[in-house]
């Protein structure tokens, strides 16, 4: 074993890469939580996400091009949940995995044509002067836009939902949506855009693992990081920063066991990987026991008869 | 103007009913489907549904309609129970596995003994194992409140690298010239689930339709199936009426857990044969729709599993046949739980016509 392989610079810019799609889908999860929708399908829409990204840019060999259709991609796949939920009243944990479960089945079938192939690179974008420091230049200011994006998302995510009106209404809808509906407020078209947002953060989230991360597409390549994007906003106490930093976490948890792998360690590698879905449930026990943070509607089915 | 009005009670003739329109309206949409990759939708829809059964060849394929609908009855009857009482198991597959992977190694151990114990004893280790993998996110439930439908889904990929874990180490054929792989258990024949391999008959479907009937009476004759039905539909009066969440959540997640290692372990020592990387092949995931398209009942479940089988069978025999990429029949099952799920409405809902204003 040679730890002193592992570049702790390379380490935490790695780090980052591998938090943002984690991060990207659970923003967007959030304020679907937030407006009192539950969906499981964020892993669904996030293969769909990845694989429709990676065949609009490599058909169009443009990575940006790529990047806006798995965001229209997941809101779609997105808006199948939202009619399930809030038009046939169905029930939201069925709905959500048969979306998960339709992803992933209609992305392995989209997908076939596209395995091996290379997406056209994403460039960097290396801020002058400042990418040129030593240690926090390759760390901070030599990413993809995307990564950025990210961040500013989280802060616009927090801003609208502390701030801005519209994110009063949305709270009021996730916290009680018979009083927001008494007060005129339309409980469904809220959850609907919400739902929506949720699903394009989603998509971009799974565009990024096949066009940045890793980059290439592969069945089921998600692998999980959709629920443990749920498992995210639990531990995140419905907070936006608090994703942010949960985000960060399980990107350095995961970044950490593939150079702990790389680098021959004695532990098995399957028991390395392994790692990051244990953590997740160690980090939703120790969460558990807090719930006040959970919008009171969270999962309840509206119906203005009721 | 369109409204829903609900229904004093639900709907009985439409509940039995929608399943069977969820279906025709999934093989009209499948077959747009299939026209769409380029295939010819009624012949597509024909070898999928038809030749199985009534086909040239039906003698082989029927009892390949067990083999597959068995580990599916056995793993929806599980989920079921929790379904109905609002507990959401959807780990099966990691129970699944962990159940294979304990039944098959206490059969490996006794390895080449030839004795009638080796078997039940088998079978008792592969329900223990999936019985203790449902149990991980039931204590953790009643202990710490943690949500059971993510731990149980995390513990899916835990187990399906423990899965290769095993098939690559602790568990690897001695004899296997190092390939990936455990023994074969049609080479040990006290540790093989088949009845009689020839009629494609195994212990699993036996176990399948014992579940059936123990689900059925639990549920509609016993004081715990009644208390988990309450639980569901009311949880409020279950509080009241004295019913104890916390050993309702540890039946549920255990007795699921259990069924589905049962499943996974008549798999690996039967049709599939041994312990390898690519055991789990997502019939802990289908059992969900399976349960959800059989009413959550019993009868209902064990048609659906037949029906399932049947897209497996048919769509294996499509894709050899037709070219038909087997993704398309993932797909075909998703679309089947959301017509099911969308057609529920008209069950608990009336759809009225209603002039604008009169509300």
């Amino acid at each position: 074993m040679d730890l002193s392989a592992i570049n702790p610079v390379l380490l935490i810019a790695s780090l980052m890469v591998a938090a943002t799609p984690l991060l990207l889908a659970a923003i967007g999860e959030l304020v679907v939580e937030r407006a009192g929708v539950l969906n499981l399908g964020v892993e669904g829409m996030m293969i769909i996400g990845a694989i429709a990204g990676f065949a609009i840019s490599v058909e169009t060999t443009s990575p940006m091009l790529g990047l806006v259709a798995a965001m229209l991609a997941g809101a779609v796949l997105s808006l199948l949940f939202a009619f399930l939920t809030q038009f046939a009243l169905a029930n939201q944990v069925a709905s959500g995995l048969a979306l998960t479960l339709f992803g992933l089945g209609l992305s392995a079938l989209m997908g076939q044509s596209y395995v091996g192939i290379k997406p056209p690179a994403m460039a960097k974008l290396d801020i002058p002067v400042l990418s040129d420091i030593p240690v926090l230049g390759p760390i901070l200011f030599s990413h993809d836009p995307v990564l950025y994006l990210g961040i500013a998302l989280t802060g616009a995510v927090y801003w609208f939902l502390k701030k801005s009106r519209g994110g009063l209404i949305l709270r009021a809808v996730g916290e009680s949506h018979d009083a927001a509906h008494a007060l005129g407020y339309n409980v469904i078209r809220v959850r609907i855009l919400a739902i929506m947002f949720g699903g394009a953060c989603a998509g971009l989230g799974g565009a990024y693992i096949s066009l940045i991360r890793v980059p290439q597409w592969t069945e089921g390549m998600t692998a999980g990081i959709g629920w443990i994007a749920l498992a995210l906003v639990v531990f995140a106490s419905w907070k936006p920063w608090r994703v942010l930093l949960g985000a960060y976490l399980f990107g350095g948890i995961n970044v950490l066991q593939l150079n702990l792998q790389a680098a021959g360690i004695a532990i098995p590698v399957e028991y390395l990987a392994m790692s990051p879905y244990l953590i997740t449930i160690l980090v939703l026990v120790i969460m558990s026991a807090d719930k006040s943070g959970a919008p009171a509607s969270l999962g309840r089915t509206f119906h203005a008869s009721q | 103007m369109i409204a829903l009005e609900k229904r004093p009670t639900p709907s009985r003739a439409l509940s039995l009913s929608t399943p069977l329109i969820a279906v025709i309206i999934t093989m009209i949409m499948g077959g747009l489907l299939f026209s769409v990759l380029g295939k010819n939708p009624i012949e597509a829809i024909r070898t999928i549904f038809w030749d199985p059964v009534f086909g040239e060849f039906a003698f082989y394929y029927r009892p390949q309609l067990l083999v597959k609908a068995a580990p599916l009855v056995l793993i929806a009857i599980g989920l079921s129970l929790g379904f109905k009482a609002g507990i959401w198991n959807i780990g099966a597959e990691g129970q699944y596995i962990m159940g294979a992977i304990c039944g098959a190694a206490v059969g490996l151990a006794f390895y080449p003994t030839e004795s009638r114990l080796i078997f039940p004893l088998m079978i008792i280790a592969g329900a223990l194992g999936g019985w203790a993998w449902g149990m991980i996110p039931a204590l953790l439930k009643v202990r710490f409140g943690t949500n059971e439908i993510l731990v149980s889904l995390m513990l899916v990929y835990v187990a399906d690298q423990l899965l290769a874990s095993m098939s690559l180490g602790l568990l690897r054929n001695p004899e296997g010239m190092g390939f990936p792989g455990s023994r074969n258990f049609s080479d040990f024949p006290a540790g093989s689930s088949w009845i009689n391999e020839a009629a494609g008959l195994h212990w699993g479907m036996a176990f399948a339709f014992i579940a059936v009937i123990f689900s059925y009476i639990l549920l509609n004759r016993h004081i715990l199936g009644f208390n988990i039905r309450l639980t569901g539909e009311a949880p409020r009066a279950a509080r009241f009426a004295g019913v104890n969440p916390t050993r309702l959540i540890l039946f549920c997640l255990g007795t699921s857990g259990a069924l589905a290692g049962l499943a996974g372990f008549f798999e690996v020592t039967g049709p599939s044969g041994q312990i390898n990387i690519d055991f789990a092949s997502g019939y802990g995931f289908t059992a969900i729709i399976v349960a959800f398209l059989g009413r959550l009942h019993p009868v209902g479940i064990l048609l659906a599993a037949l029906l399932m089988a049947l897209t497996y069978v048919g769509g294996d025999l499509a894709q050899g046949n037709l070219g038909l990429p087997s993704a398309a029949i993932q797909v075909f099952q998703g679309m089947l739980l959301f017509f099911l799920l969308a057609l529920d409405l008209l069950t608990n809902y009336r759809v009225v016509l209603k002039s604008k204003g009169a509300a």
